[in-house]
C-alpha cells in the first residue's frame, strides 16, 4: 500500500493494472495508532479453503431467519448432524434445510408451515453439500452500497 | 530417502464443473478451449464415450447431443480458485508442497510414519470434502516415478492412491507405455519405440550413454529417476525454443484499431510470458494482421512487420510497446480483420545476452525482474487470465466466443450459487 503511493513514474511504459481496488490518498497520521481493523472474514470464515458463499431463494427457511436474497456462508469442512442447517442436492437442486432427526430417521426440514419435510433415505437422490454457518441478512432496504452522506 | 507424492485432479475442469452443479453429477462433461473451439477437458463418463481430447467442438455436436454431454466454456475464474482451496487443503496436511501446476502439485511426505496409502486416502477425502474435487495421488522415491505412480492410480481400482514403492514395482513400470513417462515427448517415444524401449521399465533399463546421446541429460536423468534416484528440480524447463508466436482467430471481426490493440497486447503478453518461461530474452518482434481470405467478397489486407529492439529484453510493457508500436503502422481502417498475431524471435538465453553500446541496460532490471516473477508466479497458480494488463483489455470484443460457460460461482457476488429455501 505504502510502497504503491511511494511509486515514482519515471518512463512512459504503460505500466501493469492490477484488477483489483486499491485505496488512495493521503497517508492519515491516526494510521501509526491503528492496532488493528476488524476483519469480517475472521469472523465468518473459519476455514477458507472449505468456505463458499451461496444465496438463498424461496421462503422455506423463514422460521430459521433465511429470506430470499440473503447470504449464507457454507462451510464443508463442517460434518453434518441434526440440529445444523445444512445445504443438501436433492434432484439435481441444491436447497437450504434443517437437518433433523425424527422418530430415529433423517429429515430435510423447512422452518416455515406451509412446507414438508423431506425424508433422507439410503436410496434419496441426495447428497449433503455443506454446512450453512452464518446467514448474511440485508436490513437496508434500497439497492446498491450504503454510503454515508455528509451532514 | 525422499517420498514424494503426485497428487493430480482428476479431469480437473470438468470436475469444477460438476462441484457446483448436482445436475451433472452422473453426466459426461466437457469443456472447451478458449473460443469453444475443441475439447480440453473430459469428465470420466466423456472418456468413455471415446470423445478425444482436443477433439473440435464442431465436429462432435451430434454425438454431444445423443449422449446428453454437458457443454462448458472455459471458465478460468473458477477453476483458478477451486484449484487454490485444493492446493491450500492439501499443503496443510503435509509437510511441504510445490504446486506444479493449476491441478498438480508434488507433494514431500519424508519423515511421515505409517501407512503413505491411507495418509494420502485420507488427504484425497478431506479435499474431495472440502472441494468437490476427486484427486489421484502416486508416490513414489522420486518426482518421475510419482508421475507414473499417478497413471497407474488413474488406470485402474486403487481407490486413487497407489504406490509404486515395492518389490513389484518393475512389474507396473512393464505395463506403463514409454510415452507414458514424465519428460518423454511424442517425438522421444517415437525415437525410443524404434529402439524397442516400449515401456516404462525398458527404459529404466536402457542403455545410460545410447539415452545420454540422443536425449540429451535431461533424458538421462529421467531414466536415473526411473531407478529411483531423485535428480530433477522443480520447473525445469523444456530446450528453449528458438521463436514463440501466439495467434489467433477472433470470435467476431474486428474494425477498429482499438479492438486489434487488445489483441495484439493480450498475445504479447501471453508471449513475453511463454519467453520468461524459459529464461529466455527476444530480440525481434513481428506482428501480424489480417483479414478472412475465405470471404472473397471482404476487402483484403494482410501484412506482416517487424521491429529489432535495442536490447534483447523479455519485459512484457517493453515488447508490448514495440508490438503496439508496429501494430500501428500496419492497421487500415475499412477492413474487417479476422486474425492477429505475435511472434518473438532473436531468442537467446537471459544470461548471455548481447549488451548494447548505445542503449544501456535499464537500471531497474531487478525490480523489473521481480514484476514479472509476480505477474509469472500469479498467472501460473490462478490460471491464466488471473493477472493482465488493462492493454489486453478487460471485456474485449473481439475476445472469445464463450457461449456456454458457468457462473463464477467462488469469484464473483453476482453469480453465487443459488439454493432454495
Amino acid at each position: 500500500m505504502y510502497a504503491l503511493l511511494r511509486f515514482k513514474r519515471t518512463t512512459d511504459l504503460p505500466l501493469p493494472l492490477m484488477l483489483c481496488r486499491v485505496q488512495a490518498g493521503f497517508p492519515s497520521p491516526a494510521d501509526d495508532y491503528v492496532e488493528q481493523t476488524l476483519d469480517l472474514n475472521e469472523h465468518l470464515v473459519r476455514n477458507p479453503p472449505a468456505t463458499y458463499f451461496v444465496r438463498a431463494a424461496g421462503d422455506s427457511m423463514e422460521g430459521a431467519g433465511i429470506r430470499a436474497g440473503d447470504l449464507l456462508v457454507v462451510d464443508r469442512s463442517i460434518d453434518p448432524r441434526p440440529g445444523l442447517i445444512v445445504i443438501a442436492s436433492v434432484q439435481g437442486e441444491y436447497t437450504v434445510k434443517l437437518l433433523e432427526r425424527q422418530a430415529g430417521r433423517l429429515w430435510l426440514a423447512p422452518a416455515n408451515p406451509r412446507y414438508a419435510a423431506i425424508e433422507i433415505t439410503p436410496d434419496s437422490d441426495l447428497e449433503i453439500w455443506g454446512v450453512v454457518t452464518h446467514v448474511i441478512h440485508r436490513t437496508l432496504p434500497e439497492a446498491g452500497h450504503a454510503r454515508v452522506r455528509p451532514g | 530417502m525422499p517420498v514424494y507424492a503426485l497428487a493430480d485432479c482428476n479431469s480437473f475442469y470438468a470436475s469444477c464443473e460438476k462441484a457446483f452443479n448436482p445436475r451433472i453429477k452422473n453426466r459426461p462433461v466437457v469443456v472447451l478451449s478458449n473460443n469453444d473451439g475443441c475439447v480440453v477437458a473430459r469428465s470420466a463418463e466423456a472418456k468413455a464415450l471415446g470423445i478425444p481430447m482436443g477433439a473440435p467442438a464442431f465436429k462432435h455436436e451430434a454425438l454431444f447431443k445423443a449422449n446428453n454431454v454437458a457443454v462448458f466454456s472455459s471458465n478460468y475464474a473458477l477453476y483458478g480458485d477451486m484449484s487454490a482451496r485444493v492446493m491450500r487443503t492439501m499443503a496443510d496436511m503435509v509437510p511441504a508442497c510445490e504446486v506444479y501446476s493449476i491441478d498438480e502439485s508434488f507433494l514431500r511426505l519424508d519423515g511421515l510414519r505409517g501407512d503413505m496409502t491411507a495418509f494420502c486416502g485420507k488427504i484425497r477425502e478431506r479435499v474431495l470434502r472440502w472441494t468437490g474435487i476427486p484427486v489421484s495421488f502416486g508416490i513414489a522415491e522420486t518426482k518421475t516415478l510419482a508421475k507414473a505412480a499417478n497413471k497407474l492410480a488413474k488406470k485402474g481400482g486403487t481407490g486413487g492412491v497407489f504406490d509404486l514403492r515395492g518389490p513389484d514395482a518393475d512389474e507396473w513400470l512393464a505395463r506403463l507405455d514409454v510415452g507414458d513417462v514424465w519428460g518423454v515427448g511424442p517425438q522421444y517415444a517415437k525415437l525410443l519405440q524404434s529402439r524397442r524401449i516400449r515401456t516404462a521399465l525398458d527404459l529404466k533399463q536402457a542403455d545410460r550413454v545410447w539415452i545420454r546421446k540422443h536425449m540429451t541429460v535431461q533424458g538421462l536423468q529421467t531414466v536415473l529417476e526411473l531407478n529411483g534416484q531423485p535428480c530433477i528440480p522443480m520447473e525445469q524447463a523444456p530446450p528453449p525454443k528458438k521463436a514463440i508466436c501466439c495467434s489467433r482467430s477472433f470470435g467476431a471481426y474486428v474494425r477498429n484499431l482499438e479492438g486489434l490493440r487488445e489483441a495484439v497486447a493480450s498475445y504479447a503478453t501471453r508471449a513475453a510470458e511463454k519467453l520468461r518461461g524459459q529464461d529466455s530474452v527476444c530480440s525481434i518482434v513481428q506482428v501480424f494482421i489480417r483479414t478472412n481470405p475465405f470471404k472473397p467478397e471482404h476487402r483484403q489486407h494482410a501484412e506482416l512487420a517487424q521491429a529489432t529492439l535495442p536490447v534483447a529484453s523479455d519485459y512484457t510493457p517493453d515488447l508490448l510497446r514495440t508490438a503496439l508500436g508496429i501494430l500501428e503502422r500496419l492497421f487500415r481502417e475499412g477492413h474487417a480483420y479476422q486474425k492477429a498475431g505475435v511472434l518473438l524471435a532473436g531468442i537467446e538465453p537471459k544470461g548471455s545476452r548481447q549488451l548494447s553500446l548505445i542503449a544501456p541496460q535499464p537500471k531497474d532490471e531487478a525490480k523489473r525482474g521481480k514484476a514479472m516473477a509476480v505477474l509469472d508466479a500469479a498467472n501460473r497458480r490462478y490460471g491464466r487470465g488471473a493477472l493482465v494488463y488493462a492493454a489486453g483489455g478487460i471485456e474485449p470484443e473481439w475476445g472469445m466466443k464463450r457461449e456456454k460457460l458457468s457462473p463464477a460461482y467462488t469469484t464473483r457476488w453476482d453469480q453465487l450459487l443459488e439454493v432454495r429455501g
